[in-house]
């Protein structure tokens, strides 16, 4: 299926990361096709906020190799940055900015210019349905709107690939569901997107995924193939044995 | 250049939004520098002093090596004449000279009133007062052995004079120290919190990722405090020239810029605290206790530096506001230009590179 020609958005070699003796991500090895959505689940202390940090260029590996977009990620950090989008669990969104200065702020620092910035902003006031409260703090916007508004301006530079670090925690269902569309969407138009998450409902909608455990890929394939490796029914079947199957040990 | 601007943009907005901040900055400046009117006397041991002796005699060698047997004074200078009195004082480092005229001990032993001068550097007030009264009583106690047994009245009348500082006005000694202390504090507390800030919020992960580098992170908080915090300082300043009249005696454009140094050291002290901790809370305090008690006793605002313990000057000599005090002094009160401040405004240059370079090392290494 895959053509040789086209090159994945992330690859990783054996990629670790030490602190000390503690062992936070041991010699992981996986690549992400670009415009799949890449589920990146483990629990807490796992090592998945590790392995995403390494791949955003927050961390350095201390051994192994990552390459992001094609560059390499101890020697060409500057270029990856311009090739990545990055959202974190705090929605990453100035509370005493309102909607438009926070667009505007995002847009400026990523250097684009004052016209693409306004042609942006009304099309992610249109999308979002954020035209009436455009000039009010984000403070005061619920939550699943900063959201929203946070993985818009995740995506304002149209990078190649989106990191999103438990994006939904604490969002009600139908907000999340709308989240997700949105994710679809963008994946859709050839944006790659890594996502990690605690909600097993939410492994089902991604491509594939690869489940962390003490540091380790454990599992990595797609929610089907897991499910029917594992003779469970679902994702959060398969995340059962994995995570108990170390813990008894 | 656009991406930097985008980022000052956004910090002017975040200190426009919060009030607070602003009446910090605005508010508490005024309110010291009004408040502050008192000064406190202190014990002063081994000043430096210079000595013009034109009489050369048995008297005047005598009282002098009294002075300097009392342990009060050190003799680091002779002078030859009137004229040296001016520059020697100008360096900063004698705090007083003693003058003996022609014909001293001719007068005193033959019951003429003989004269002897105290001229004090008295731009540090406590200290000036407590050397002259010092010499004074130990001239008089020389004049009153002498006499014991002598039937002829012998005196010395002692005229003290102060120079740079003649009616001994309060205000010239504490506007410099409140000035230096107030903008110390209030920079640093502005920009100790915005990292910590960043970081609370998780914004700091995202800016991390962008392409802002650490330097643009950096500069980008700090310029628009240093244009609000030099305001600021230009307002302490007027109210100590207009309504405390405090003399301006130098270059005002040289203490500008000075005041601009100081004030863009004390805002990245301010960010190198907050490159260091993960809490607003935590970065407001230690810049709170890092800097008010060190800056209060040992920068020589309130106390003398010489009449501290030998291990507090050495201290001392890291305390950045003790630098600027003497600046602000030479410059104000006694006309001093960049000839003779040179060595202080390099120190806070090198302070000042200093921090940035620890900061820039933080903000790289410390995410995580």
């Amino acid at each position: 299926m895959n053509q040789s020609t086209h090159k994945p958005a992330v690859i990783t070699n054996k990629l670790t990361k030490k602190f000390g003796d503690f062992v936070a991500t041991n010699e992981i090895t996986f690549s992400v096709d670009k415009g799949e959505i890449f589920g990146f689940l483990g629990a807490n202390g796992a090592g998945k906020t590790t392995a995403i940090r390494m791949l955003c260029g927050l961390l350095k590996p201390s051994s192994g190799e990552a390459q992001i977009a094609g560059y390499d990620v101890y020697r060409e950090t500057e270029k990856i940055k311009q090739q990545i989008g990055y959202m974190s669990q705090k929605f990453s969104l100035y509370e005493d900015l309102t909607v438009r200065e926070n667009i505007r702020f995002y847009g400026g620092i990523y250097d684009l210019s004052l016209a693409e910035i306004r042609r942006k902003t009304e099309h992610i006031l249109h999308n979002l349905n954020l035209h009436s409260v455009a000039d009010t703090l984000v403070a005061s916007l619920p939550l699943g709107w900063k959201q929203k508004l946070s993985f818009s301006v995740a995506m304002l530079h149209e990078p190649q690939i989106v990191f999103l670090d438990e994006p939904t925690g604490g969002v009600d269902p139908i907000t999340r569901r709308q989240f997700w569309d949105m994710i679809y969407e963008a994946a859709h138009r050839g944006t790659t997107i890594f996502v990690t998450t605690h909600y097993m409902d939410e492994a089902e909608y991604c491509n594939r995924v690869s489940i962390m455990v003490d540091g380790r890929i454990q599992a990595l394939d797609t929610p089907r193939a897991l499910k029917s490796h594992y003779g469970v029914d679902s994702m959060d079947g398969v995340f059962q044995i994995l995570a108990r199957g170390t813990s008894t040990k | 250049m656009d991406r930097f601007f985008a980022f000052v943009k956004k910090e002017f907005l975040h200190i426009l939004r919060d009030r607070r901040t602003l009446l910090i900055l605005f508010g508490i400046p005024f309110a010291q520098v009004l408040l502050f009117g008192f000064a406190l006397t202190n014990e002063i041991r081994n000043a430096k002093i210079a000595l013009l002796d034109n009489d050369h005699s048995l008297h005047s060698g005598q009282i002098t090596n009294r002075l300097l047997s009392s342990g009060y004074f050190q003799l680091v200078q002779n002078l030859r004449s009137y004229q040296d009195i001016e520059p020697a004082f100008r360096k900063g480092v004698i705090k007083m000279v003693l003058v003996f005229p022609v014909g001293f001990s001719n007068d005193f032993e033959h019951g003429k009133q003989a004269s002897v001068q105290l001229l004090a550097d008295a731009s540090e007030q406590n200290t000036a007062i407590s050397l002259t009264n010092y010499a004074s009583a130990i001239i008089r106690d020389y004049v009153d052995e002498q006499q014991s047994g002598n039937r002829m009245p012998m005196t010395i009348a002692i005229a003290s004079r102060m120079v740079f500082n003649p009616e001994l006005a309060g205000a010239f000694v504490f506007v410099p120290g409140v000035m230096t202390l107030v903008l110390l504090l209030v920079s640093a507390m502005m920009t100790s919190v915005t990292i910590a800030r960043e970081k609370e919020m998780g914004t700091m992960e995202v800016l991390m990722v962008s392409p802002l580098n650490q330097g643009q992170i950096l500069f980008g908080k700090v310029l628009p405090y240093l244009l609000l915090s030099f305001i600021n300082g230009c307002l302490i300043l007027a109210l100590g020239v207009f309504l405390l009249k405090v003399p301006l005696n130098g270059s005002l454009p040289l203490l500008l810029a000075e005041m601009l140094l100081f004030i863009l050291l004390a805002l990245v002290i301010g960010i190198f605290i907050s490159s260091l901790t993960n809490s607003q809370l935590v970065a407001m305090f230690s810049s709170l206790v890092i800097m008010l008690m060190p800056t209060i006793f040992l920068s020589g605002f309130i106390f003398p530096i010489e009449s501290m313990p030998r291990p507090l000057q050495i201290i001392s000599n890291i305390i950045p506001a003790k630098y600027f005090i003497q600046i602000v002094k030479g410059i104000m009160i006694k006309g001093v230009g960049l000839g003779y401040l040179y060595k202080e405004t390099l120190v806070l240059m090198g302070m000042t590179l200093f921090f940035v370079l620890m900061s820039l090392r933080n903000l790289k290494t410390r995410l995580s």
